[in-house]
């Protein structure tokens, strides 16, 4: 039934609504509750992750010798395109904007669902059906696409990569942009429109925005993306030569399209976990965030330079113009040490309490700093015609996205309890973080080694060289630990499952999703605190320790 | 919602900058336009937002010492339950397949999405149910 919705007065306490409607598989089908529709994009998406990572302990299997037989190189081909695809298109978005923004944003911000619930519950139907198209080509005669992630013009036209394999990866990627542009549209509205009175913009969790940003970005980014792969595709099948130089095509124009969208990319998988850490630092310092304004401002800031670095992906093609993309690319350094340092200065001098999310946290900064500077050295052209395409960048960027898998199992540890009303077990939760980031050190840091070695990327077997071996030997034992640590956290999932009950507010954290049940209600609350800051939860239950206005200060006696 | 203006037009203006100086500086097509259109998307809803700002009466959640009863009342019309996203998204499916194993599913695919159409639309009408 459609719900007339009303918004209580603060004094009222309405009986819990009559859970009526379906039940079961049709409930799933036919739900329009934001969190249902965001549990399902979590599920969904750790199941790609664990796809993802399947293909890359078989990527690294291969790599433990020089001249394995393992794999053939046109199967290895389809395991790196795919780890790549899956791990980018599959996992890190759809976790981060479709599943923990989709059930925590509405309740940070006092709404009682998605703006469009509906288009929500599109956005995942689409999703689904894009994933499973593109892990489709694995059953196709050809195989799965075998391109690259980056499906590069003219490796990607009909004759360099026939096949049915490369027009799947086509059609998961069109349905799963729409659906990223439509989450972009939903979370975009419902922030500006279904705030709780008093949650001003300036009050709103720096988590909330987050993702408002990575949604403009999104509404930037994945249009450009969509284009590009309905030329791809007029290229491949309709005799059209947008990509290739026989017609008076331009290749180049393939990668200025695809990195248009590929580096505001990196940031919209990004930006919600830094947001995501961002809220687990200040919960466990017991402090509010430091430098709440310049979090924000450096938040768009990054969103907002990301539009201008696409092509530093490009340097070496010869036709992009340097000083612009690398002093951009530099300048996006800025806001990102900004948000080092107040996470730090979060952390500083606060109640650390050492949980398994906080940990994740840490675990995040750290390696996010590694994967940060190393990438301040690619923004230099001459750097980066020495180290392309070597495994100096595979190593940068999975420094990077390994600290964002952090952020997110830290996401996981932290809003679980919100979302399902159980905890999960601290002792396997902290045994998968020492396994989740040391593995990640010991997996990308003889990388780093290899890259400036010059062992280039993309490669099935490699020159016997014994240092060489040793070092991929160490990767592919980094790689083993983390797909320990994955087999850890369903133990965990496992063992926990509805044995340690949550209570509404377990880690007296301070935003607005801890203020309602666990799990919420149908339309998330019963009532609503006075919102006079942005932790509203903590002024509620800790009067006399209330957080102060921006800019208000307190005489001290 | 000055604030929420403020952000999309101060985007648009940084993009406007940033498109200004590089299709100046590159003479490179491709990247230039894309950055124009970011510009407009940045314009024109920060525009719109703008001109609605300062017309409309101060909302509740945009006021710093609004009380939870200054919200109370009506949030707006959401369905409960509704089967016509799922027949919708089932609809592009097939329809993306069509693209690849067979001019055929368009069938099923347009058949699903123009059901899903007049049953969603039918759906907010009359306030549906599964």
């Amino acid at each position: 039934m459609t719900d007339l919705l009303e918004r209580p007065a603060a004094a009222e306490h309405p009986e819990p609504a009559e859970q009526h409607g379906p039940t079961g598989l049709l409930k799933w089908l036919t739900t329009t509750d934001h969190k249902v529709i965001g549990l399902s994009y979590t599920i969904t998406s750790v199941m790609m992750l664990v796809i993802g990572g399947a293909l890359a302990e078989l990527i690294r299997a291969q790599l433990t010798s020089p001249n394995n037989t393992l794999v053939s190189f046109a199967q290895y081909n389809e395991l790196f395109t795919m780890h790549g695809s899956v791990m980018i298109y599959l996992f890190a978005g759809p976790f981060a904007f479709g599943g923990l923004a989709n059930i925590i944003v509405p309740i940070q911000i006092g709404a009682p669902d998605m703006a469009f619930p509906r288009l929500n519950a599109l956005s995942y139907w689409l999703y689904l059906t894009g994933s499973i198209t593109m892990l489709l080509g694995f059953f196709t005669a050809g195989g799965a696409a075998n391109f690259g992630w980056v499906a590069y013009a003219p490796l990607s036209n009909s004759l360099n990569t026939p096949g049915a394999g490369a027009d799947l990866w086509i059609g998961g990627l069109l349905l799963t942009g729409f659906s990223a542009i439509f989450t972009g549209v939903n979370l975009v509205a419902t922030i500006f429109y279904l705030r709780a009175p008093g949650m001003t913009m300036f009050r709103m969790p720096i988590f909330t925005w987050n993702l408002l940003v990575t949604a403009i970005l999104i509404l930037l980014a994945f249009p450009v993306l969509t284009a590009g792969l309905i030329m791809l595709y007029a290229d491949r099948h309709f005799g059209t030569h947008i990509f290739s130089v026989a017609g008076g095509g331009v290749p180049v124009l393939w990668q200025h399209i695809f990195w248009f969208w590929g580096h505001p990319e990196v940031y919209i998988l990004a930006l919600p976990f830094f947001g995501m850490a961002t809220e687990i630092f200040a919960t466990f310092s017991k402090k509010p965030v430091f430098g709440y304004k310049g979090m924000v401002f450096a938040t768009i800031t990054i969103a907002a330079l990301s539009l201008g670095v696409w092509a530093h992906h490009m340097f070496t093609t010869g036709v992009v113009l340097l000083p612009f993309f690398s002093i951009m690319s530099l300048l996006i350094a800025v806001p990102t040490g900004i948000k080092i340092f107040n996470w730090i200065g979060t952390m500083w001098r606060g109640q650390l309490w050492f949980s398994t999310a906080m940990l994740m946290a840490i675990g995040f900064l750290v390696t996010f700093l590694i994967g940060g500077l190393t990438g301040i050295y690619l923004a230099s052209p001459p750097l980066d015609f020495f180290t392309h395409d070597t495994y100096f960048v595979v190593a940068h960027f999975h420094s990077v996205v390994m600290a964002l898998v952090l952020a997110g199992m830290g996401g996981l540890y932290y809003w679980g309890p919100k979302v399902t009303g159980y905890m999960l077990n601290e002792r396997i939760g902290k045994a998968q973080f020492w396994f989740l980031f040391i593995g990640t050190q010991v997996f990308t840091l003889p990388m780093y080694a290899l890259g400036l070695d010059g062992m280039p990327r993309r490669m099935a077997v490699y020159p016997h060289d014994p240092q060489w071996k040793a070092l991929n030997d160490v990767a592919s034992l980094g790689a083993l630990l983390i797909g320990l640590s994955t087999v850890l956290f369903v133990v965990n999932l496992v063992v926990s499952w509805k044995k340690y009950p949550a209570g509404d507010n377990p880690w007296d954290a301070q935003t607005l999703e801890w203020f309602t049940t666990s799990p919420p209600p149908h339309h998330n609350f019963y009532r609503l605190p006075a919102i006079r800051s942005e932790r509203p939860t903590w002024d509620y239950n800790h009067p006399e320790h209330r957080a102060l206005g921006h800019g208000t200060r307190e005489e001290s006696h | 919602m000055r604030v929420e203006a403020k952000l999309l037009l101060g985007l648009g203006l940084f993009f406007g900058l940033m498109c200004a100086v590089y299709w100046n500086w590159s003479l490179e097509n491709a990247g230039g336009v894309m950055m124009f259109a970011a510009m407009l998307l940045g314009f024109l809803p920060g525009g719109y937002y703008y001109f609605w700002s300062r017309r409309m009466r101060a909302r509740p959640e945009d006021d710093p010492n609004a009380t939870a009863a200054q919200g109370a009342g009506v949030v707006g019309t959401f369905p409960g339950t509704s089967i016509w996203p799922f027949t919708l998204g089932m609809g592009a499916f097939f329809t993306v397949l069509a693209l690849v194993f067979g001019i055929w599913l368009l069938i099923p695919g347009l058949g699903l999405v123009g059901w899903a159409a007049i049953g969603g639309v039918s759906e907010s009408r009359r306030g549906g149910r599964v």
